[in-house]
């Protein structure tokens, strides 16, 4: 299992990592016997995990920058709700079809700007995040604009639908963990060295053989699927859906979790989700100073791990690194 | 036999002539090397050879096909895999990780495979005997699960090397491998590319340091201003009044 020694061998690099992961654990297990508003908190961590991850490995692993990675999640989230609470489709046809549809654009849009050196992308992702958002309020015919879409029935197959609260938080888990899982193993793989060899020099990647802009589309495409999951997920955890839902705040909320996870790296990315997630409910205490107190701990974060929580790892790699040398 | 053939290759930048109307035969095996001095357009003529750059007359011909324009990753298939003079490494892999990133041409496998552990392992155990056997031919060996980040620059050097190696390049072109290194690292960078070139792969360098060009190069071509003004066995080089004027400035030069 290729992914299980990811995990270890960033766990022994990283003992203060593997604390937070075990907190991390910990806390799934408090919410889970206490339940309460919690579990909705868990819920959207898990969904984020998904989104994240996926964004990782276009911005972590590839380096590239998209500002529109909400608008994959949107096209799955309102292709999800719009097929099942309207037309009554079955949940997991429909998230495949809001996949798929997420895919096409990703090509649509990658295929002409990755070829290209620079931004581009960049720019092209940020208009379709807006197109999509303006879509989804003006559409009202299909998507009823501001008012969105209610009566979304939850996830399930045929009988089977996944309702309770705690069924559907395990059920977002399991998804989460695949999605790491998977996101581990690309990482450790041809198509993943390639990509990280592509954000550390374009020219060397071309030189050793490395068909960089293939790469770039296949790494848009991965992280569209992730977000398009996460969008259809989403919608049928809270089974509502407004076009407020992907905004650009989604778009902040993953850089953030990003970068307080550290970018690049498997594990951090699905611990600044899991930590960015749970932030506000740990400073609710302090009440009116909350927000002064969520932004406190980001900047501090920032100053002792700038390279993210992950790169509490790598305090403790460089001691190694200077041994060797 | 010819491996490498430019034909007639000219590169203008603007007013300027980077390359005027150069050609070169490349045989088979052996070391090659383009010396010249600062400007005279070495770098130039490599990235033309590798697909960096599209010349703007002439042709260039790798193993019988013509290469012209082709895209740099569509020539480093054929078999010819170049290094940079400012090393181009990928500092957030470890030296392993370098080193297998340039078996690329020599797997096979996308996200399929990736998500199918079993299989990848059996891949990945090859990729990496493959990668500690470069690494202990250019003596990195110990420094496998370092950062390449960390490396000091002569061993950044040999990474890069041992990374093209593992490309399996029938040409392997190097541009200023022994800049910035010391006399110790010097030596034992020549002596690594004489087992290279024992090994049946052709070299091809761009070099500065006279006394390391002596030392490894079986043919030596010369450039200056964008012409090649002589080409030849390194003593027969070393001789030529051309080269000599353009090394040194001409006679009269060195009297006044």
């Amino acid at each position: 299992m290729t992914w299980l020694t990811t995990i270890w061998v960033e766990a022994k690099r990283a003992p203060a990592l593997a604390l937070l992961w075990s907190l991390a654990g910990a806390l799934v297990i408090y919410v889970f016997a206490t339940g309460g508003y919690l579990i909705a908190v868990l819920q959207f961590a898990a969904i984020y995990v998904v989104f994240v991850t996926g964004l990782n490995i276009f911005m972590g692993f590839a380096g590239q920058v998209s500002f529109g990675h909400n608008a994959f999640a949107a096209i799955g989230g309102y292709t999800s709700a719009v097929l099942t609470a309207t037309y009554g489709w079955e949940p997991l046809p429909a998230a495949a079809l809001g996949i798929l549809g997420a895919l096409l654009c990703a090509l649509i849009i990658g295929y002409p700007t990755l070829r290209l050196r620079g931004h581009y992308l960049a720019m092209a992702t940020l208009a379709i995040g807006l197109i999509v958002y303006e879509v989804a309020v003006q559409w009202q015919s299909v998507t009823q604009g501001y008012m969105g879409i209610s009566g979304i029935p939850p996830i399930g197959i045929g009988r089977f639908a996944v309702t309770s609260d705690r069924a559907i938080l395990v059920c977002l888990i399991a998804i989460a963990a695949l999605g790491v899982a998977a996101a581990a193993g690309i990482r450790h793989s041809r198509l993943g060295r390639a990509l990280v060899a592509i954000a550390g020099s374009e020219d060397a990647a071309r030189a050793l053989g490395i068909d960089v802009a293939r790469y770039k589309l296949i790494a848009l495409l991965i992280s569209a699927f992730y977000a398009a999951l996460a969008g259809s997920l989403f919608v049928h955890a809270v089974g509502f859906v407004s076009p407020e839902v992907f905004g650009l705040h989604m778009v902040v909320l993953a850089f953030t979790m990003l970068y307080v996870g550290g970018i690049g790296t498997v594990a951090g990315a699905a611990l600044g989700a899991l930590m960015i997630a749970l932030l506000p409910e740990t400073v609710r205490r302090f009440s009116e100073y909350q927000d002064l107190a969520y932004g406190a701990l980001l900047i501090l974060i920032l100053i002792y791990a700038p390279g993210g929580l992950a790169s509490l790892s790598r305090i403790g790699w460089r001691r190694r690194v200077k041994e060797v040398a | 036999m010819t491996l490498l053939a430019l034909e007639g290759v000219t590169q203008r930048f603007g007013g300027l002539v980077a390359l005027d109307n150069v050609s070169l035969k490349v045989a088979a095996g052996g070391t090659t090397a383009i010396i010249g001095p600062n400007g005279a357009g070495k770098t130039t003529l490599f990235n033309v050879i590798s697909g960096f750059r599209v010349p703007t007359e002439g042709h260039v011909i790798f193993n019988g096909t013509d290469i012209t324009g082709r895209a740099p990753e569509a020539v480093a298939r054929r078999g010819l895999v170049r290094t940079f003079q400012l090393v181009q490494l990928f500092e957030t892999l470890t030296v392993l990780e370098n080193v297998k990133v340039g078996r690329h041409l020599h797997t096979r496998g996308g996200l399929m495979s990736a998500l199918m552990p079993l299989r990848a392992r059996s891949i990945e155990a090859q990729v990496a005997s493959i990668a500690h056997d470069l690494l202990r031919r250019v003596g990195l060996s110990a420094q496998a699960e370092t950062l390449a980040s960390a490396l000091p620059y002569g061993q950044k050097r040999l990474l890069e090397i041992a990374r093209a190696l593992a490309a399996e390049p029938r040409l392997l072109l190097l541009d200023e491998p022994a800049a910035g290194l010391n006399r110790g690292e010097t030596g034992q960078l020549a002596e690594l590319i004489r087992i290279i070139a024992a090994q049946g792969v052709t070299v091809l360098l761009i070099e500065h340091d006279m006394s390391f060009v002596m030392n490894v190069a079986d043919r030596v071509a010369v450039l200056d201003f964008g012409k090649l003004i002589a080409q030849g066995s390194p003593a027969e080089v070393q001789k030529d009044k051309d080269v000599i004027a353009a090394y040194l400035g001409t006679m009269e030069a060195a009297h006044a």
